[in-house]
């Protein structure tokens, strides 16, 4: 069992990878979580100024 | 319920709204276990721990190429089946894949620099992920030129096809073109027969990264649909205006 | 100073949208430095020798696909012949949409050096020469295109022109550009001597350009 402990010589690269892999996960999760608030946003805005879609009215 | 039923994007909705919080739980379990089983995992008698790059290279690199298998069956949906969710599909997918492929290509360089020296070489399999990427770029971006969804849909379908095709015929002309010119380093791959200690964090890991990859691209067509639908009372509403 | 400010903020956000020149400039680079070693060969000692050269060239053309919309696409709206007719002088017009047009497509490039260098196989030393080189250089790409663009914008096929006109007044800079890379990788020649007339140049440049295309620009549209 080697763990984070003793990476080995090239321990800089092993840890870059790992960071750089965080780091484009966590923007993608970010990115999909501020467009979905984005969205709801405009729609709620659309909706309260009383625009509706055809689907909505005939669901109503 | 039908797969069919998922072609009307407000049962989409409903339907993916249920899912979602499971995949996304799903997906972190299967992160967690695959990091405990990284670090766990021995060191490579040739490369030392720098193999632990390897569990994170080679999944994104299968997803690199799986991604656009995703998209290119959507884009067979949008051009023969006028599936209704079928560009909605493709669209999500993009980022996603050029994401991947980036990784794919980044955490190889930082792989490639201890182990060959030299952070980039111009053989086979590099160039023609490289060359992926920048077809991942292209359909991102055709599909964000074209103001209107549908039309987008199809010229990005198309493109995406293409590239589906042109993907076979650049790996192997890139094997023959690397062959005239002799590669300046010998590059060997992954070691000999991998040993499960080394396998199941790999197959682990690819799994997390898979289940990451659907849970972010029911999301993003979750987006694109709202987007979608915002779009369409924006136009409603200056319709109506004028 | 706000219509100097308005216009290169208008300009600026225009260009940053996905269809802009902004990144189109940036991929477009990146397409051709991958292109020349399947065309050359993947010996790095060779590509580390032309990589300067490479990147000269990748930077020269990708500034080049976007100087067609510089002044085409406000023709086509109209807001060209808003700009002629309005308070600010043309020369002041035209300088800050070059001004607008360097910092959105010639610095994304010159950012994006490094990691092309990196591609090629360059060291750091060479990356940073380039790089510079590209920063001195590219005020001079931006302002003699200008002029090209200036005397094509009323024409219809203009866009098609607008390469022909500009190129052969940009060798003096990729001459000196080149120059100035190599002689810091590798040179009995000093740096600083072409470097210095790389400065020059777009100096020289950033007062005859607008005064160019300003005059193109009247004279073209009356």
């Amino acid at each position: 069992m080697t763990g984070f402990t003793n990476l080995g010589p090239h321990a800089a690269f092993i840890v870059a990878a790992y960071a750089a892999a965080l780091a484009v996960i966590i923007s993608l999760i970010a990115w999909v979580l501020a467009d979905h608030a984005a969205q709801r946003r405009l729609l709620a805005d659309l909706e309260a100024r009383g625009v509706s879609r055809r689907s909505d009215k005939e669901a109503a | 319920m039908a797969l069919i039923d998922l072609a009307n994007p407000t049962r989409f909705l409903s339907a993916t709204a249920r899912v979602l919080p499971w995949l996304a739980i799903a997906t972190a379990i299967a992160f967690a276990v695959g990091l405990y089983l990284v670090w766990s995992a021995p060191d490579d008698y040739q490369q030392g721990a720098t193999v632990k790059i390897m569990f994170i290279h080679v999944p994104n690199a299968w997803l690199a190429m799986a991604v656009w298998a995703v998209m290119s069956i959507a884009s067979i949906g949008t051009l023969v089946w006028r599936h209704p969710l079928a560009d909605v599909a493709a669209k999500a997918a993009v980022p996603l894949g050029a994401a991947f492929t980036f990784l794919a290509l980044l955490t190889g360089s930082l792989w490639g620099r201890p182990m060959w020296g030299t952070y980039w070489v111009w053989d086979a399999r590099l160039t023609s992920v490289l060359v992926l990427f920048l077809m991942y770029l292209g359909v991102l971006a055709l599909s964000r030129t074209v103001d209107d969804p549908s039309r987008a849909g199809r010229a990005a379908a198309i493109l995406t096809l293409v590239g589906a095709i042109n993907l076979p015929i650049i790996k192997f002309s890139v094997d023959w073109w690397n062959t005239l010119h002799q590669p300046a380093s010998v590059f060997r791959a992954s070691g000999p027969a991998i040993d499960p200690s080394i396998l199941t964090p790999l197959l682990v890991m690819a799994l997390a990264f898979m289940l990451l990859f659907v849970t972010l691209h029911l999301a993003a067509m979750r987006n694109e649909i709202l987007r979608r639908r915002v779009r369409t009372m924006w136009l409603m509403q200056a319709h109506a205006a004028s | 100073m706000t219509a100097f400010l308005a216009l290169l903020q208008r300009d600026t956000r225009l260009a940053i949208r996905i269809g802009g020149g902004a990144l189109m400039g940036v991929l477009f680079f990146l397409i051709v430095v991958t292109l020349v070693p399947f065309a050359v060969g993947p010996d790095l000692a060779q590509l580390r020798r032309i990589g300067p050269a490479i990147l000269w060239v990748g930077a020269l053309l990708a500034s080049l696909l976007t100087l067609d919309r510089l002044l085409a696409a406000d023709h086509e709206d109209g807001s060209l012949d808003l700009l002629l007719m309005g308070t600010t002088p043309l020369e002041l017009v035209v300088l800050t949409k070059a001004a607008a047009h360097w910092i959105t497509s010639c610095l994304p490039l010159v950012i994006a050096t490094p990691l092309l260098g990196l591609f090629l196989n360059l060291e750091p030393l060479a990356i940073g020469a380039v790089a510079l080189t590209l920063l001195a250089g590219t005020p001079a790409l931006t302002c003699i295109g200008l002029i090209g663009a200036a005397l094509s914008v009323a024409l219809r096929r203009g866009g098609l022109l607008l390469p022909l006109l500009v190129l052969p007044l940009t060798v003096p800079v990729l001459i000196f550009g080149v120059a100035a890379s190599n002689a810091a990788i590798a040179g009995p020649t000093s740096f600083g001597a072409p470097f210095m007339i790389l400065c020059a140049l777009s100096l020289g440049s950033l007062v005859l350009g607008p005064f160019a295309a300003a005059a193109a620009l009247r004279h073209g549209l009356e």
